[in-house]
């Protein structure tokens, strides 16, 4: 069975099982004493003040999902570039036009004030 | 033959058991996890395929965005993650009777279907498959125009979320 | 079959033989095969980042003027051990609240992700561990996973300043894999295949870094970015959130985030290696055989490691908005602008004599650069103009 991702899959497999391997001589090795403060959340050693629950800027999610729209743009481009040794200028002005829709769009989202972090 | 059957069935429990996990544990950034978990299940199923390229654009797309924009979402808007409601609503029994009977139909159709015996054709040697996507993304008489209208479709999305983030500003 | 020429095929072929000698079915023993190329080649890799925490010690004491570990061995070589021995029996504290399972599977998950790199990375024409055809998004992919355990992290420490650090260290690392992405697509033209195996045959004659210098320089600012390395490092704003998402981790859990860090920073120099600057090949001395070819490999990607260090240690750190504008106005569009003029005069020059093509190439890319510096400056004459022109006014009015 000549398939390459089972490589893969062994490598993933033994990715996972060598720094386990690590945690567990660690595990074995290291001293237990659980005490209330040294478990308490880190402040820089004071308590904490506040919930421990912060309210996020919504720009986040918004870079999230700019960069969704351009993920799937660049996996698009894969397959025009991979074939682009064999093929015509036509293609080439294909892809072309491609990606220029999708720099007006960072345009126009730029121009918008949407890639502002404030 | 034997070995690939192994894997998808092994793949296919992992699937079925994480999506299950997705709508029925309480805490929401379990749910995001195992969403993840099933999500990877599918592009290790491509894996067994040899659709190299569709697993790693699922992993690429589905669990490098899409997952991090869900938890994103979650972890934005939501103060209290569990969910204290009841796990089944008042009428469970409908909907269970419901899915029995659908299962049972799309079983009884597919066992006789002669595909659902046979193993995947392996692909002739050579077979460049990325590079034929590529030319058929581009030939005018296969996917140039769906090409086309896709980024026109991203466009969109995009104007669309600057549309429904600031139009309130 | 020689052993000199071709040595995993020697030694694999050896193996087999030996083991279908002792009646064991011919699938186990590929199976076993493969499983012992695997360990072999991950236990080369993690042996190989230890040796990296002493590079890095010693390279920063360099350029900080001083001398770095020197007592333990001989120049301090033993170092490394001795801070293994340390992490391993220091206590392992879980904070209160902290998840679990996700927990512990967050530093695994991290190292993971570095560890699957390896198995596409070509190290000599002959020694690599599988030769996938869509190996650039492999890249990106195990660079997701990276990703999510960052969050994994941060969110299972139950501190918010853990999550703080994380969410923003996310958004940079989602943002810079744009630039990433489309300057990977530059040697997958040049090449016309996305394997690293066929991008580096493709630089037999010429390196793709003087075809495309420019793009190598947005893939090189784009990996420093992914790696969460300074001037790009605010999970590690020290001043700031103290360790960012990984504050509430000790012990040997800390030295799985450290040294995946470190091997992380090794294998993009590895990729900016491959992909730009030849990989193995070198003026012909990849020939000898394939370990010459693997020591080229590896001086090349402790070069773009050195890089890499040199800019983290020379650059200040830069400020959250600062990193995405420079990332969404600047890299992103610079990078798309290179890969559509790369595109067309790949297109255009493609029949022309291979001096025609050279020069065409190299000429895009620094009439560009030249176009960009220009805006630049442009730019940055006219912000002068208006904080002088405001200073001038204030300066006015006081008097």
């Amino acid at each position: 069975m000549q398939n390459e991702w089972l490589y893969i899959g062994l490598f993933f497999v033994i990715g996972l099982l060598i720094p386990v391997a690590a945690l567990l001589i660690s595990w074995i090795v290291s001293p237990k004493k659980p005490n209330p403060i040294k478990q308490s959340t880190y402040e820089c050693g004071m308590e904490t003040v506040g919930e421990n629950w912060v309210q996020f800027k919504a720009q986040y999610y918004i870079f999230a999902l700019v960069f969704l729209v351009f993920d799937v743009e660049t996996v698009f481009l894969f397959p025009w570039a991979v074939s682009l040794g064999s093929l015509s200028l036509f293609a080439v002005i294909e892809g072309i036009v491609f990606i220029l829709i999708l720099i007006a769009g960072l345009v126009y989202a730029w121009r918008k004030g949407m890639l502002e972090w404030v | 033959m034997i070995a690939t059957q192994i894997f998808f069935l092994i793949t296919g429990l992992v699937i079925l058991g994480s999506a299950l996990m997705v709508v029925t544990t309480r805490n929401l950034i379990h749910a995001a996890l195992w969403l993840i978990v099933t999500l990877f299940g599918v592009a290790v199923l491509y894996a067994i395929l040899n659709a190299s390229f569709l697993a790693v654009v699922q992993v690429v797309v589905y669990i490098g965005a899409i997952a991090i924009l869900f938890i994103f979402a979650v972890m934005l808007t939501h103060k209290e993650m569990r969910d204290r409601g009841p796990q089944l609503n008042n009428g469970w029994w409908l909907n269970a009777i419901i899915s029995l009977l659908t299962f049972g139909g799309l079983f009884w159709m597919l066992q006789s279907w002669s595909g659902v015996s046979k193993t995947a054709a392996d692909f002739p040697s050579g077979f460049d498959a990325v590079g034929q996507l590529g030319r058929a993304l581009i030939s005018p008489d296969a996917f140039v125009l769906p090409f086309e209208v896709a980024s026109v479709l991203l466009l969109a999305a995009l104007v669309g979320a600057v549309y429904i983030a600031f139009n309130r500003k | 079959m020689n052993f000199w020429f071709d040595p995993v095929n020697f030694i694999a072929h050896w193996l087999n033989s030996l083991l279908v000698g002792w009646g064991m079915a011919e699938w186990l023993a590929a199976l076993i095969i493969q499983l012992v190329g695997v360990v072999v080649l991950i236990s080369l890799m993690m042996v190989f980042d230890v040796f990296l925490v002493w590079v890095e010690r010693k390279v920063v004491a360099r350029f900080q003027d001083r001398l770095g570990p020197n007592r333990v061995g001989p120049f301090g070589i033993f170092q490394p051990f001795a801070d293994i021995i340390k992490l391993i029996i220091k206590e392992d504290i879980t904070p209160d609240g902290a998840d679990k399972v996700v927990y512990n599977l967050a530093p695994i998950l991290s190292l993971m992700s570095v560890l699957l790199l390896w198995a596409i990375v070509p190290l000599a024409p002959v020694i690599f561990g599988v030769d996938l055809n869509v190996g650039a998004l492999y890249i990106v992919a195990a660079g997701s996973i990276g990703t999510l355990s960052i969050i994994m992290a941060a969110w299972s420490s139950n501190n918010k300043y853990a999550l703080i650090g994380a969410f923003r260290q996310v958004a940079v690392l989602v943002s810079f894999e744009i630039p990433m992405i489309a300057t990977m697509l530059i040697p997958t033209i040049l090449a016309g295949s996305m394997g690293m195996n066929e991008i580096v045959h493709g630089q037999q004659t010429v390196w793709y870094v003087v075809l495309a210098p420019l793009a190598a320089l947005t893939f090189l600012i784009a990996a420093i970015a992914e790696l969460g390395r300074s001037p790009f490092d605010l999970n590690e704003a020290e001043s700031e959130i103290v360790a960012g998402f990984h504050i509430e981790y000790t012990g040997m859990k800390f030295g799985l985030f450290y040294a995946g860090e470190l091997l992380h920073a090794f294998t993009f120099g590895g990729f900016w290696a491959i992909l730009f600057l030849g990989g193995y090949h070198f003026f012909g001395l990849e020939n000898l055989g394939p370990l010459v070819a693997m020591v080229i490999l590896f001086a090349k990607a402790m070069f773009g490691y050195w890089v890499i260090m040199w800019v983290r240690y020379t650059v200040m750190r830069i400020r959250i908005d600062q990193m995405l504008a420079f990332n969404w106005k600047f890299l992103t569009p610079v990078a798309f602008v290179l890969l559509m003029l790369t595109a067309l005069m790949n297109t255009l020059l493609r029949n022309t004599p291979s001096a025609v093509y050279i020069v065409g190439m190299l000429l895009t890319n620094v009439i560009l650069g030249w176009i960009i510096v220009e805006i630049l400056r442009g730019f940055s004459r006219r912000e002068r103009q208006r904080t002088e022109g405001i200073a001038s006014v204030t300066a006015a009015a006081q008097h």
